[in-house]
């Protein structure tokens, strides 16, 4: 490796690893750094505050909520979306009728806005005159306002994010489901084996590495997916429905908290970072066989 | 993916097929419902008769009820330009990657690699003082710099550059071309499917984004479509649903409309893009 070629590779590399590390690597420093600072005001530049923000962070009952609800969006939506998306993918792989149709219908949420198929599933959950209530009222159930009382809205939301995400998890399947040699269904049959037996003895152990793909890029969207809740909830009502991100957007871009906004990034950025530590030293050895 | 390589697996009972077409019709549902909202006079946007006389009134009072006209030129100028700064800048580093040995490699490898994890949605709060200090809010600009640089195309194309027989650069560099010549008459031509590839899952992405532009804007001259949207279903329309659903499908339509005619090209992309 000589010194042109150095010069060479670094060259090329310079605009985008400029980039990375300005929108990346310096910010989430930043944020680390911020978070140990009051927010600075007109008068009174910032401060070093020790732990002070974190203090709030767990004084706050809102953020207590926040975390609450997101384990809980996490732990529902994660295993209906991938095994919706399972369960899809072996149906479009099958001799089924209809099979473009079905992917057809599957994917097209993948590829529509969050903030614009929040508009529809609002008027969808709207008290009497929505679709879900119609369809309701007329099997004689009285009207509800779903996304308006504490017990539905985070249900409403959570069905909204297993709609938009299963049919992008299945293409991730299906393209598995492709790479899996025919020949071991027919020996299988063969043999004699149920497809029950089939799909848990053969199936689901070569899709390990698929699923756990698909399992990282789920946990990572939990904590990210909130654009539905600008337009369907507003976080409410009554914070039944504030995830840790929209609560990080009300916190740094309404009440303008810069410390304390800081916290609650370092949250989520160390939650981001279990999930990468725990897929790179656990799951990586585990999805081979 | 009618994929002839490999026979389809056994006939699904007919069960399979029921559950699969009443799962695929409720996947519908809210299309097809805003479709209906969208197409007929208000007095029947909650009522299903086939008397429902056809219109295209709501499109034209939603387009003019807000500028999305001025919306769709920045969303459009936002994706390409987002778009071409990622296809030019990750190939030179992809290429740096794969073509050359250099110190550190590997350090910035993983450096790269961290924002696969940690998107800049979530560093929304200090990138915001970036662009502050740099004067780019309310700037399209802005809204794009943050993922110019894509650790995902990054990744996709070094993957790809890597399977690029060895035999066609030696022969390249014997004809005596450049370093850069043969990046362009190369490895570029071979990797074009998976350009293809990227640049829908690309485009499909920043064409929705939404909460970093709702932050980083605050006029019309640089709201892209998602935060109009919002804006314009948050202010208070005497809820005419007619219209609003309007609005959403012409935000949608660009995007389903090419989904619909590219299908196969759209589904072999976000997959080919995921297995890598």
């Amino acid at each position: 490796m000589n010194a042109r070629q150095q010069a060479h590779a670094w060259l090329l590399l310079l605009p985008a690893v400029v980039l990375l590390l300005a929108f990346t690597h310096w910010p989430a420093l930043a944020t680390l750094i911020d978070s140990f600072l009051s927010t600075p005001k007109p008068n009174r530049p910032s401060v070093f505050v020790g732990l002070e923000n974190y203090a709030v962070m767990a004084d706050d009952p809102i953020f207590w909520q926040a975390v609450r609800n997101n384990l809980w969006f996490a732990a529902v939506t994660i295993p209906f979306s991938v095994g919706t998306a399972l369960a899809m993918a072996l149906w479009i792989n099958g001799k089924i009728a209809g099979r473009g149709f079905l992917r057809l219908a599957y994917f097209t949420p993948t590829v529509l806005p969050m903030i614009a198929v929040a508009n529809i599933w609002l008027f969808f959950y709207t008290p009497d005159y929505g679709l879900l209530d119609q369809i309701g009222g007329a099997f004689g159930l009285p009207a509800h306002n779903w996304l308006g009382s504490t017990s539905t809205a985070l249900a409403c939301v959570m069905v909204v994010t297993i709609w938009k995400e299963a049919g992008f998890f299945m293409i991730f399947y299906l393209a598995a489901l492709q790479g899996i040699n025919p020949s071991l269904r027919e020996a299988a049959a063969i043999e004699g084996a149920s497809r029950w037996f089939f799909f848990r003895r053969v199936l689901w152990p070569l899709l390990m590495p698929t699923t756990i793909f698909v399992l990282v890029n789920a946990v990572i969207n939990a904590f990210r997916m909130v654009d539905h809740l600008f337009v369907m909830t507003r976080g409410g009502p009554d914070n039944a429905t504030t995830l840790l991100l929209y609560h990080l957007y009300e916190v740094g871009f309404k009440f303008w908290d810069q410390g304390y906004a800081a916290a609650i990034t370092m949250v989520l950025l160390f939650s981001l970072a279990t999930v990468a530590l725990v897929q790179f030293f656990v799951l990586d050895r585990r999805a081979h066989y | 993916m009618r994929d002839r390589r490999h026979p389809p697996s056994a006939n699904s009972p007919w069960l399979d097929t029921v559950a699969a077409w009443v799962l695929a019709l409720l996947w519908l549902l809210p299309l097809i419902y805003a479709v209906w909202t969208a197409f007929h006079p208000s007095e029947y946007s909650a009522k299903f008769t086939l008397a429902a006389p056809l219109t295209l009134e709501n499109f034209r009072r939603a387009w003019e009820a807000a500028p999305f006209a001025r919306y769709f030129l920045n969303t459009t100028l936002l994706v390409a330009l987002i778009l071409g700064s990622q296809l030019v800048l990750c190939t030179l580093a992809a290429y740096a990657f794969v073509r050359f040995e250099f110190r550190g490699k590997n350090v910035v490898f993983a450096l790269v690699l961290v924002q696969l994890m940690i998107m800049p949605d979530v560093l929304l709060v200090e990138n915001y003082r970036t662009m502050s200090r740099l004067g780019l809010i309310d700037t399209l600009f802005g809204i794009g710099l943050p993922y110019f640089a894509s650790a995902f195309a990054i990744f996709l194309l070094r993957q790809t550059f890597k399977g690029i027989p060895k035999e066609l650069v030696e022969a390249a560099t014997m004809e005596g071309a450049s370093t850069l010549q043969i990046l362009r008459h190369v490895y570029v031509p071979l990797a074009k499917p998976v350009y293809v590839a990227f640049a829908l899952v690309s485009v499909s992405y920043h064409w929705n984004n939404f909460l970093w532009p709702l932050v980083v804007t605050n006029s019309v001259e640089s709201r892209p479509l998602t935060v109009g949207l919002q804006v314009f279903s948050a202010a208070d329309q005497g809820i005419d649903w007619s219209i609003i659903t309007a609005a959403t499908l012409l935000t949608a339509a660009p995007l389903l409309i090419a989904f619909l005619l590219f299908q196969r090209q759209f589904v072999q992309s976000f997959m080919r893009a995921g297995i890598k």
